[in-house]
């Protein structure tokens, strides 16, 4: 079969197949990022552009596919696999779709190598671009974030299609005729959707319940069976070349950063937000996102897709409380509170709950001394608050100062007056107003 | 040779026709695109890169690739305008047909004016609904753009049975196979034209012009 190939056919031919199986793969995890893709046309060509195609190359993704590859190549029944799926925040996960680049022994011997394949090759590629943003998992991958996020795994071997439930489709990208055999691209995609759309009906609650729950265990416990090598985020670009990862590695990293456990955990803490996850959170938190350990000392850019969901819902408590510094008066907090063995129950009910009490925690030590009577209100001093000023806790200054302070001009009594003087200087004015009418018509003028 | 035919039939309401259109055309004009040939000595030639870029639809649910230049994107978008524009103005039973045909020159010897001889026809025939309500319409956004991911992988299955292609000019012959007008990208050559359906559903051209894209003068 291969004796009619000449050498250096067969070696390209090699590095034909190496490069666009390198390049099916970052088609897919590319669209399945989140965020829409563009790259530009370049006239001159660069000679580093396979296929005439602009395909970046996210690092982390090379790597992961040449892992996978182990220096083979797809062939005769070595498919190459690339699977998509959706993991929740609750930790449940489904597989959306395999997409599959097979090998058959249809060969065909006349084809030219370096020019006919090489453009069914790049024909290939572009049809995978088109069929990328058609199947149900891009409309998934592009609202993922609060409730999901959606992970690939690059495998080699036999194609695993259990995993997509009964009524599974089927579709074909293209195939490409060589002379060691015809290579076929092929997606099977997942139709039943049913987990995800009763899970979305149940996510009613407000966040800061969710989270809660989360972080009543060990949160990262579930992550241990996932294989973490197989499981990796795309779009952790080391040297910051892909433009579309930057805006999210923001985001990234500050999920990264902050925890909530430990605003919860420990009132021994500075007041405010905590920037440091307690440490066995951290260390397994490392772990997950272990793409940190890039050569240039760059934070992770996961993108929007993550192996560690949880760090994602993790920005979202941060804000939303700070953004509701007065959420812990809200009774929902305070019943998933109750029942949290990691927070540390209150001296007195008087804080009205122990997430005020981490929040405010230099006072804690204050309010740790009173006594254990029910109904007694106890005079709660914040911290930095400044008795001379307002002598008064928390609850007094938020009923106080909730509403804005009513505007002065519609207080009664100073309407009641200033009425009079009104009607009494109309006259007047309009006089002048008139007399200026001039500089009025200019003024207008200048608007048009 | 025989010109190859296909023909791809969409529903839509009318503020969708722009959207749907460009979807099927940028799909196939994707495919049907090359980067820039530039030729050497010795008869080689190097080729450019083609970008590509996500668009998303307003008011279908779908996000369509295209090959990143702004010139062609013009060029089809006036094209559909025109289409649009020609449906509206047809009645409110909106039926028509866009079509966008590759083709190559062939020379003639004088007196004779070159031959434009299609190697490859795509039809894609419209008809415009009218919905009632905002629910309709919510459905219908939804539909469309299923129905638009069908027609992308029945283009998808056609190009990818390489029949026919033109082969690949020499230097002198590239302005009769490629559209070399286009400074990032280099189409075949290709025209679009339309033809709108009266309401009897008989299909004489009532308004037929043709967007010329090389330069055929006669």
């Amino acid at each position: 079969m291969d004796s009619d190939l000449s050498s250096q056919d067969r070696k390209d031919l090699d590095k034909f197949i190496k490069f666009f199986a390198l390049k099916t793969v970052q088609i897919i995890v590319q669209a399945r990022l989140g965020e829409k893709i563009s790259t530009c046309s370049s006239s001159s060509p660069t000679g580093s552009d396979w296929f005439n195609l602009a395909i970046k190359d996210i690092p982390e993704v090379t790597h992961e596919s040449k892992k996978a590859l182990a220096g083979q190549l797809p062939g005769i029944g070595r498919s190459m696999c690339v699977e998509i799926s959706l993991k929740t925040s609750e930790g449940d996960s489904m597989e959306l779709e395999t997409w599959c680049l097979e090998m058959n022994e249809k060969c065909d011997k006349d084809i030219k190598v370096s020019y006919t394949v090489y453009n069914r090759l790049s024909l290939l590629l572009k049809s995978l671009l088109a069929i990328t943003r058609v199947t149900p998992a891009y409309k998934l991958s592009r609202k993922q974030g609060h409730d999901y996020v959606i992970l690939y795994r690059i495998y080699f071997g036999d194609v695993q299609l259990t995993g997509l439930g009964e009524g599974f489709q089927s579709v074909r990208v293209g195939v490409v005729g060589t002379p060691i055999g015809t290579i076929t691209l092929s997606c099977a995609y997942r139709t039943n959707l049913a987990l995800m759309s009763s899970r979305q009906f149940e996510r009613t609650g407000p966040i800061m319940g969710i989270i809660i729950d989360h972080f009543v265990e060990r949160p990262f416990t579930n992550m241990a069976h996932m294989h973490p090598c197989s499981y990796r985020t795309p779009g952790e670009d080391e040297g910051g070349t892909y433009a579309g990862i930057e805006d999210s590695q923001e985001v990234c990293t500050t999920s990264f950063s902050t925890s909530p456990p430990s605003q919860m955990v420990v009132p021994g803490k500075e007041g405010g937000v905590p920037q440091v996850p307690a440490q066995p959170n951290h260390g397994t938190a490392a772990e997950h996102c272990r793409i940190p350990s890039c050569p240039n000392g760059q934070s992770p850019q996961p993108g929007e897709m993550h192996s560690d969901v949880l760090c994602m819902c993790g920005t979202q408590v941060t804000t939303t409380s700070l953004d509701l510094p007065f959420a812990a008066f809200t009774p929902r907090a305070n019943d998933l509170e109750v029942n949290d063995p990691m927070v540390h129950p209150p001296p007195s009910p008087a804080p009205s709950s122990p997430l005020q009490g981490s929040l405010h925690s230099n006072s804690s030590s204050h309010s740790g001394g009173q006594p254990q009577d029910d109904f007694v209100m106890v005079d709660f001093k914040p911290a930095f608050s400044k008795d001379d000023l307002l002598p008064m806790d928390l609850g007094t200054f938020y009923r106080e100062f909730q509403n804005p302070p009513q505007l002065a001009s519609l207080s009664i009594d100073v309407s009641a007056q200033s009425m009079a003087e009104d009607l009494d200087s109309l006259p007047e004015k309009l006089a002048i107003y008139e007399k200026n009418i001039d500089e009025f018509d200019a003024f207008v003028d200048t608007l048009q | 040779m025989n010109c190859r035919s296909e023909v791809l039939e969409v529903s839509v309401e009318g503020r969708q026709v722009d959207e749907a259109m460009l979807a099927l055309l940028h799909t196939i004009l994707l495919h049907r695109s090359t980067g820039k040939f530039h030729y050497k000595k010795e008869g080689t030639y190097s080729i450019g890169t083609v970008g590509t870029q996500d668009v998303d639809c307003d008011f279908i649910d779908f996000t369509l690739v295209r090959v990143s230049s702004d010139e062609l994107d013009r060029v089809i978008r006036k094209a559909v305008a025109e289409f649009k524009d020609a449906l509206g103005n047809s009645g409110s039973d909106g039926m028509g047909q866009i079509s966008l045909e590759f083709y190559q020159k062939k020379k003639s010897r004088w007196p004779f004016s070159d031959e434009c001889i299609p190697w490859e026809v795509w039809s894609i025939k419209v008809n415009v609904v009218n919905l009632a309500n905002e629910q309709e319409r919510q459905i219908c956004r939804e539909k469309v753009g299923e129905k638009l991911g069908e027609k992308v992988i029945n283009i998808v299955e056609v190009i990818n049975r390489h029949e026919y292609l033109p082969k690949m000019p020499t230097q002198s012959e590239v302005y009769n196979v490629f559209d070399t007008s286009l400074k990032d990208v280099q189409p075949y050559l290709y025209k679009i034209t339309y033809q709108i359906t009266d309401s009897l559903g008989t299909s004489v051209s009532t308004t037929m012009r043709r967007l010329i894209k090389d330069t055929l003068a006669l």
